[in-house]
């Protein structure tokens, strides 16, 4: 049981145009049961410091903007509740393996470009491609639910914070990335997995993950990326014996 | 430096990237540049929950399409737009399963609908409960093949530029660097959403705050039917966060502290029993429009039947009957919510439930074609009035509405910018010095000040919710509008501590602020001016719709004092004013 009735928040600070470096600062904040870290810190910018930046919109656990390390593990700050940590203090940094920005702002443009990598959008031949008029692509309950966990990321990018070889090797692609590569490449609708290939099968790709399975872990929507990076490395292995074995055929 | 695009598309939610596509497909020689203060998968867009409507199985037709969105909006909405929206609805929620939305699917692989309140035929497709998300996140996904697209996100939008009697451009901040850039187009598409944040407990996330509703205001735009906000009649108390309608679509109830299904005291027809196979009947009880559930609950709460807790007063909805199975299949997300945030198990117990601020009517004054009274500068979204939603809008009809409207915007945006193309470079560079002499003066350079910006935001909040909530009266709104008056004044002392650069939040905090006071404006001084009781508008001083007087769109414009509210007639084609049906024969 808790008894204080306020918390110490403390949170990492950096302000280029300023410090040298970054260093915390504790901030007093009232404690409640129903309070989340996010309330936390959005109350220490209201009431006690209006210069401190960070992420946020949806508190809702949707938008996927404000993913933190809390004392060290790496969460939604907007689902992750102050009773979860009832020993001491807690400590906020931002998102590791990122560049820092400023405060808990991290640089997403290598994630972003990463995305557009993988090709996120259905590919198919134009003579096959279905006019509006004609209505919707049947999909059966069945094929909807082989991809379906997949489209469920909300790029908050908890699964590279906690990767072990995104923080050694910014090049490897990494788990949201595969996912939603995954997603497109088991869609029924879709044509385009050979051209996700290139990108999947590299070095940076699915090859370099040696399954520590962390990402799945800390996913809050549970879209599990280990899942797809172990499906995508059985496919690509079949393609591989594929074009040894048969060369002439012609894989999905 | 002076970046240069054909267009500049404000907000990159659903309608903005819907509009980008639209002129990625049909005009990939022109030169889009998408500019929003956040990334766009992070735009409010994501939280929807419910559903899109759309025509698309045999027992429905356009003309119930549209006399129930007529009927929902208490007849304020104009009906030529509703007819194009009805007809191009089904068009666009195909070309969105083609892009790949994971739609819920039928047996035979054909997409599912559900009934949504206020609709006599089920009609909106869904993915699950994170329709909103899934449409945002397909449409995000799909913008990443247009190479003429050039995304500038984390920018903050300040101004729009007129020159010469036409939009040119807007000027906005890199939130990164802190600098004031230029972005000269020959048409503007405005698509920030709503403002759910003049209120303190709303729907929305932090994001929105009315940021293009007030751009165009300033701008000399008129803001059409702000008076008409919509409370959502089931939200989370405390934090505000949705529980879809798509729950009481899927035979949810809602009760009051005896257990009693107190809908049917307020003409809204008599319940079914939950085992009948008939339940839940369509706009009827629980499938009630928003607005008059909402009213609903007030009642309820001055005859003391709520429930008291320790966020104010709520009642129940009670899903349990659907069982786990099926709230797992079809409302994941509400159990992940009410696990999450009340602490609470719907397939165990009853959601402790009250309204909440969820959505704006009204907006940016447009025609049909997403044009304003600005040459070059278009509206589309939430952030948009054109207008479909009337006096109260019926669930599962905005997230199809970005779509046709989105569409719309763009092709009328790249038409505009096919035949117009001087832009007076020179001019636009002169207003945005003017206008980073403002930003540095009132703001970053300021010395002193005295106001905190929370406290301004709760002194608004406080006045919102007492004066401008769901029922409102003459005293209270002049109550309100001294109130907004006095915070635009001390707005001037307003207290910025951080001077630097480098994603300064509390600069774009007290921005928001400023946008948020101009919206407030105008939602006051035009529910002042229109004394009658319509739709999401309740008048305790004028119980009765007034159609005499007031089947009007108000238009606020802005003035160096207070609103000036005038109006113009509501486009009738098909459907003359009648009474609103619900819970009985039509």
């Amino acid at each position: 049981m808790k008894v204080s009735e306020t918390t110490e928040i403390e949170i990492f600070r950096y302000l280029p145009d300023k410090d040298n470096e970054p260093f915390f600062k504790s901030y007093e904040v009232p404690y409640r049961e129903d309070w989340v870290v996010l309330d936390a810190i959005n109350y220490i910018k209201d009431e006690i410091d209006g210069t401190i930046s960070y992420r946020w919109s949806c508190r809702m656990g949707v938008c996927g903007s404000c993913g933190m390390m809390v004392n060290g593990e790496p969460k939604l700050a907007c689902s992750t509740f102050l009773k979860e940590y009832t020993l001491g203090k807690i400590r906020v940094e931002p998102l590791q393996g990122f560049p820092v920005e400023r405060d808990l702002i991290i640089d997403i443009n290598d994630f972003m470009e990463k995305l557009k990598a993988v090709k996120p959008y259905i590919l198919r031949k134009e003579e096959d491609e279905k006019p509006i008029e004609e209505g919707e692509y049947l999909q059966s309950p069945a094929e909807l639910a082989r991809y379906k966990q997949y489209t469920l990321c909300i790029n908050c990018m908890l699964c590279y914070a906690a990767c072990p070889i995104y923080s050694l090797n910014s090049e490897f692609i990494g788990p949201a990335a595969i996912a939603l590569a995954q997603r497109y490449n088991l869609d029924s609708r879709d044509q385009g997995r050979n051209h996700r290939q290139e990108m999947i099968a590299s070095h940076e790709g699915i090859w370099e993950c040696t399954f520590v399975g962390e990402c799945s872990v800390v996913c809050p929507k549970d879209v599990d990326p280990a899942a797809a990076i172990q499906r995508a490395k059985v496919s690509s292995t079949i393609d591989w014996f594929m074009k040894i074995i048969m060369p002439l055929s012609k894989t999905k | 430096m002076v970046l240069q695009y054909d267009i500049v598309i404000v907000g990159g939610g659903g309608a903005g990237l819907r509009a980008a596509i639209a002129i990625g497909e049909t005009n990939p020689k022109l030169n889009i540049a998408l500019v929003s203060k956040v990334y766009p998968m992070r735009s409010h867009t994501v939280a929807a929950e419910g559903g899109a409507a759309a025509v698309i199985k045999d027992n429905d037709s356009f003309s119930d399409h549209c006399l129930d969105t007529i009927g929902g909006g208490d007849w304020m909405c104009d009906q030529d737009a509703v007819e194009i929206f009805a007809n191009e609805a089904p068009k666009e929620l195909i070309q969105m399963e083609h892009w790949g939305c994971p739609w819920s699917r039928e047996l035979d692989g054909s997409v599912a609908v559900r009934p949504f309140g206020g609709m006599k035929i089920e009609r909106s497709w869904f993915a699950a409960d994170k329709t909103g998300f899934h449409l945002l996140h397909t449409l995000f996904q799909t913008s990443l093949k247009y190479n003429n697209l050039i995304r500038h996100d984390e920018w903050f939008a300040t101004k729009i530029l007129v020159e010469n009697g036409r939009c040119q451009g807007i000027t906005a901040i890199e939130m990164r660097s802190g600098d004031l850039k230029v972005i000269a187009a020959k048409s503007v598409i405005i698509c920030t959403g709503g403002a759910g944040c003049v209120f303190p407990f709303t729907t929305n996330g932090s994001i929105k705050t009315g940021d293009g509703m007030a751009l165009a205001y300033r701008a000399g735009i008129p803001l059409k039917d702000m008076e008409f906000i919509q409370y959502h009649p089931t939200g989370l108390p405390g934090t505000g966060i949705l529980i879809t309608e798509a729950a009481r679509g899927e035979g949810g109830i809602i009760v009051n502290n005896e257990g009693h299904r107190y809908l049917q005291d307020y003409d809204l027809g008599k319940p079914l029993d939950i085992k009948d196979p008939k339940h839940p009947v369509k706009k009827s009880m629980e499938l009630g429009p928003r607005d008059r559930l909402s009213q609903a609950f007030i009642k309820e709460r001055e005859k003391k039947k709520t429930i008291p807790g320790p966020f104010g007063d709520v009642v129940h909805l009670d899903i349990r009957h659907l069982g786990k199975k099926k709230i797992d299949k079809k409302l994941p997300f509400v159990r992940e919510l009410t696990k999450n945030y009340v602490g609470i198990d719907p397939v165990y117990e009853p959601i402790p439930v009250r309204p909440v601020v969820h959505y704006m009517m009204g907006g940016i004054d447009t025609n049909i074609d997403c044009s304003t009274n600005l040459p070059g500068l278009f509206a589309a979204g939430e952030c948009a009035c054109v207008s479909i939603n009337g006096a109260n809008r019926l669930g599962s009809n905005s997230l199809t509405e970005i779509l046709v409207f989105g569409a719309r915007a763009g092709n009328a945006a790249a038409g505009f910018a096919n035949e117009h193309s001087e832009i007076d470079i020179k001019a636009l560079e002169k207003q945005r010095d003017e206008e980073f002499k403002r930003i540095t003066l009132n703001f970053l350079n300021k010395d002193g000040g005295s106001e905190r910006i929370s406290t301004l935001r709760k002194e608004m909040h406080q006045v919102m919710e007492e004066c401008v909530g769901i029922f409102r009266s003459e005293s209270g709104l002049k109550e309100a509008s001294n109130k907004i008056e006095e915070l635009k004044d001390r707005f001037s002392s307003i207290l910025i501590e951080d001077k630097s650069l480098n994603f300064n939040t509390e600069l774009t905090s007290a921005l928001e602020l400023e946008n948020m006071i101009d919206v407030a404006e105008a939602i006051i001084f035009s529910a002042l001016s229109r004394r009658e009781s319509r739709g999401s508008h309740q008048r305790t001083d004028f119980k009765e719709r007034n159609d005499e007087n007031f089947l009007c769109h108000s238009l606020a414009y802005r003035t160096d004092a207070e609103s000036r509210i005038e109006y113009k007639e509501v486009v009738i084609t098909k459907w003359p004013p009648g009474e609103r049906v619900y819970g009985k024969e039509e």
